[in-house]
């Protein structure tokens, strides 16, 4: 018998947020918008209308090059990619093909200590426009042409996955980054986050007959193979899966299927497969017997892209999630949970920053003694005490409000504790008798009826004032 | 009053006020409606101008039916575009109207510019005005024969290789071919997206560089125009210049012996004017053909992808025979495997002509040549000729496949069929005004021995 290892590698499409579209001034953001309305000559394909492409974009898949490590190319371009498809207008689609913007590199998944846990290498990120969208109705096929000619970059990774938890970490993290980069919402309901993962599964085999060794030598144990880097010679694609729980379940149902049919001596077929998320299962939907020839060639209606050194080094990555993570945690000595959960989103992390820098000065208000006040504000706002939505200053009166000492109504309060220890005559025995405990019953009393505008402290030291009086 | 008057002499008129722009439109209508009908030069005639009292001046010019024209049909000649109705202005007629002119009408042409006759537009060929059995070239072929029939002051065509040059010699006008990225090609129906290059077909020299300054410059909706500064050209073409002209064996191989007199003649005369001719040796336009040929293949292919019937009324059943011989070339030249073999060797052959190119223009400002090898064909020969467009074209390609700018003009007639010949002028990328300058030069000179003239005389008012 032998052992089954996965291989999975993605293709991930993300719809960058720009204003307007790739090739044209049309508005970018169709989302909602009455169909064919965010529509013009250009991105409607009609004869004669010519692309020009949009520079916020192309520096916008430089950052997300450099934010995933990738070599920026000097020189890029664009080419058509041909193929039939009515939501495609003018039967190509322009993307790029030999000479993507940004290629060879890497991100890092991390384990839930946020230690490195694999290295996933990145192929290749290319900038390519959406398509329309088809809408099936009782009555025939209507086109929507609103999202044709939105910018799309194509982030594609080497196989280097072996498992669906590590996909689902790599895709959070992936999401994490886009959004705080600024460059798209990643949105995988919206359809703004698309991904298509390819899946095959290797066969370690000790001995004997095997399934894709090219040549006739049998080899003859499982080092000497798994030592073989050759790729199983068929992958399946999986596409239409909108949340990253459904890329789990895609490719834990996929890997299941396939090594089923590998056990019985088969080899699974190429192929593209659909998901179906009521079922959890894959079906097929086509088979790729061959590649499909889509007859690139470069786009002659945009001159090349020829990046200078300068302007590729005046493209700058903000403070990324990682490391603001660390920084959070050596710098400002917050714990690692919570510093995680502030750097998950740039937006809170901003807010937590301004308040934490315009807090530096007040930190007398806060009556905290020798805490640590970055680590209070981050209570605070990870525990959802004070809303995020409120102005910096609104949030930080709030604080200094919230940890003000409470100001007692004394009378009020020996009113109630007299009250309290009449009606509780064996709790106050019970303490007389040396059960310590029993105070903290009739404490818990005075609070319930001071509505919390006391502390427990003070409580318990006018009770035990007024009993041993 | 008007016959045979120049777009620059009309605009004069009007400015002065001696003629309203009523008049002048209503004269060109009339004569369309008298010659058209043997021409078969326009497709759409544009009546729909309503004139008012205070209307602005406007000057009529016909536009050949690849250029998307807002409200006006746009056909490409082609029965795929039949009833296309363009919702948008293409940047060379917007600029047009913006400086006054007057649609007049959309001129036939090779179907979606493919061909070198006008014979395979889907409406029927156009006649030569100087011998009805004969073609007026192509594809603007539409275009060439209003201008030399004066059944408009100046057309606008479209070039990718020769299809300007060419029918404008076998009409006897002069036909600009700008440098590509010199003009938008923005709401040009693309036939082959690195070589269309828009340009003016005209009576004289002087009109040609009115209209070049008016079409030329950056344009925001077409990438591959360029920021250089636009010049005067009209006034440029007056300055007294001496040019270093260059003339070459391979253009001659296999030209018509009248044609090569007339060449000879001319250099004769511009030496006499003070030019310094020169020879030079240039790469045989012969590996233009082939690089043009796969090029201009794989980029019909891939821009006639969009007409696949979901569009525009039309599917794909009406293509033409030309158009699917050169869709299925092109899908084959780019298909795997073949990538390399075909499109990719043929763009370093065409960086080699580039290179030619721009070794010889260090040592010459101009290279003079004739257009094309034989003059005007009759109708119906292309047939015989496989590859037809591409020899009648052969010595128009060089320069379309490096994008140099180039005019042609006409010199003379030939004494076997009274028929127009055309001699070339190439210049340097960008160099418009040295091109035009000597062919205003030529002009003054002899009058392009009176072909323009003549040839109007048969088309009275």
């Amino acid at each position: 018998m032998g052992s089954y290892q996965p291989i999975i590698g993605l293709e991930i499409h993300v719809e960058l947020k720009t204003s307007s579209k790739m090739f044209c001034q049309c508005f970018a953001d169709y989302f909602g918008k009455e169909p064919n309305t965010q529509v013009c000559p250009v991105c409607l394909g009609m004869p004669g209308a010519l692309p020009v492409p949009n520079k916020k974009a192309i520096e916008w898949t430089i950052l997300i090059g450099k934010a995933l490590n990738c070599k920026i190319n000097r020189f890029s371009k664009f080419d058509r990619k041909h193929y039939f498809y009515p939501d495609l207008p003018k039967g190509y689609q322009i993307s790029q093909y030999d000479e993507p913007i940004a290629q060879n590199g890497k991100f890092e998944i991390r384990d839930s200590k946020f230690e490195i846990k694999k290295t996933i290498r990145i192929r290749r990120i290319h900038l390519e426009e959406d398509t329309g969208k088809l809408i099936h109705s009782k009555n025939g096929t209507l086109i929507d042409f609103n999202r044709a000619g939105v910018p799309l970059i194509e982030i594609v990774t080497e196989p280097d996955f072996d498992n669906s938890d590590d996909v689902k970490r790599f895709l959070e993290e992936l999401q994490v980054l886009i959004r705080y980069l600024g460059i798209s919402d990643a949105d995988m309901e919206k359809g703004t986050m698309r991904m298509e993962p390819n899946i095959s599964v290797r066969e370690i085999r000790s001995t004997k007959h095997e399934i894709r060794n090219k040549s006739d030598k049998k080899i003859q144990n499982t080092k000497l193979y798994s030592q073989n880097n050759d790729m199983p010679n068929y992958k399946v694609e999986v596409k239409n899966i909108n949340s990253f729980r459904f890329v789990k379940q895609a490719i834990d149902y996929e890997i299941k299927r396939q090594i089923e049919i590998l056990k019985s001596g088969k080899l699974p077929s190429q192929e593209t497969r659909g998901f179906d998320e009521k079922k959890g299962i894959t079906y097929p939907q086509r088979t790729k017997e061959e590649a499909s020839d889509y007859r690139y060639f470069p786009e002659p209606d945009i001159p090349p892209l020829v990046f200078a050194q300068d302007y590729i080094n005046s493209i700058k990555l903000p403070e990324l999630p990682s490391q603001k993570l660390n920084r959070y945690v050596s710098d400002f000595g917050i714990r690692f949970e919570d510093a995680f959960i502030l750097t998950r989103d740039r937006k809170m992390s901003e807010y937590f920053e301004a308040i934490i820098s315009k807090i530096k000065n007040q930190i007398a208000k806060l009556h905290i003694k020798n805490q640590n006040y970055k680590q209070i504000v981050a209570n605070f706002i990870i525990n959802k005490k004070i809303s995020t939505q409120l102005s910096i200053d609104e949030f930080i009166n709030k604080l200094i409000d919230n940890l003000k000492p409470k100001e007692v109504d004394r009378k009020l309060l020996i009113e109630v504790i007299d009250k309290v220890l009449k009606n509780n005559q064996k709790a106050v025995e019970d303490y007389k008798k040396g059960k310590t405990n029993a105070i903290m019953f009739l404490v818990g009393q005075v609070m319930k009826e001071m509505r919390g505008k006391a502390e427990a402290k003070m409580v318990r030291e006018e009770i035990e004032k007024i009993i041993n009086q | 009053m008007l016959l045979g008057k120049s777009l620059v002499s009309i605009f004069k008129l009007l400015n002065d006020k001696k003629i309203s722009s009523k008049e002048v439109i209503d004269y060109f209508l009339k004569r369309i409606e008298k010659y058209n009908q043997k021409l078969n030069a326009y497709l759409t005639v544009n009546k729909s101008y309503k004139f008012k009292k205070d209307d602005k001046l406007r000057v009529p010019i016909a536009i050949k039916d690849n250029f998307c024209t807002k409200n006006i049909k746009t056909t490409a000649s082609s029965k795929v575009l039949e009833n296309f109705i363009p919702p948008y202005e293409s940047t060379v007629t917007k600029r047009l109207l913006d400086a006054s002119f007057f649609i007049l009408g959309k001129t036939n042409l090779d179907a979606w510019a493919h061909g070198s006759s006008t014979e395979t537009s889907d409406f029927g060929p156009t006649k030569n005005p100087w011998d009805l059995s004969r073609s007026p070239g192509g594809s603007s072929g539409g275009s060439a024969a209003v201008v030399s029939s004066y059944l408009a002051p100046a057309a606008i065509g479209s070039e990718t290789a020769g299809s300007i040059r060419q029918p404008s010699a076998w009409s006897g006008i002069i036909g600009l071919k700008p440098t590509y990225g010199r003009v938008s090609r923005y709401g040009l129906i693309a036939m082959a997206s690195s070589l269309d290059c828009p340009g003016p077909l005209t009576l004289t020299t002087e009109d040609a560089a009115f209209i070049l300054k008016i079409i030329a410059g950056k344009d925001k909706f077409d990438a591959t125009t360029v920021e250089f500064e636009v010049p005067d050209y009209f006034s440029k073409i007056k300055e007294k210049k001496k040019f270093i002209i260059g003339i070459t064996e391979e253009y001659l191989e296999g030209v018509d012996d009248e044609i090569k007199e007339a060449f000879y003649q001319l250099i004769k005369i511009l030496e006499k004017m003070g030019h310094q001719i020169k020879k030079i040796k240039l790469l045989s336009p012969k590996y233009a053909i082939s690089v043009y040929t796969v090029i201009q293949r794989a980029e019909v292919s891939s821009n006639l992808a969009r007409y696949d019937g979901l569009r525009y009324g039309n599917d794909r059943t009406f293509f033409g025979s030309e158009a699917k011989r050169r869709i299925m070339l092109g899908a084959y030249v780019l298909s795997y495997g073949y990538y390399d073999a075909y499109y990719k060797k043929a763009q370093k052959v065409r960086t080699l002509i580039i290179e030619d190119f721009k070794k010889v223009f260090k040592e010459v400002d101009l290279i003079l040549a004739p257009t094309t090898p034989i003059p005007a064909l009759k109708l119906g020969e292309f047939e015989k000729y496989p590859f037809f467009g591409e020899i009648m074209d052969i010595l128009a390609e060089p320069a379309a496949i490096s994008g140099i700018c180039a005019i042609s003009f006409p010199f003379g007639l030939t004494k076997k069929n009274n028929l127009p010949i055309g001699l070339q002028l190439m210049g340097r990328w960008f160099e418009e005004e040295n091109i035009l300058n000597l062919t205003y030069q030529i002009e003054k000179e002899t009058d392009f021995l009176g072909v323009i003239k003549n040839g109007i005389k048969n088309y009275p008012d």
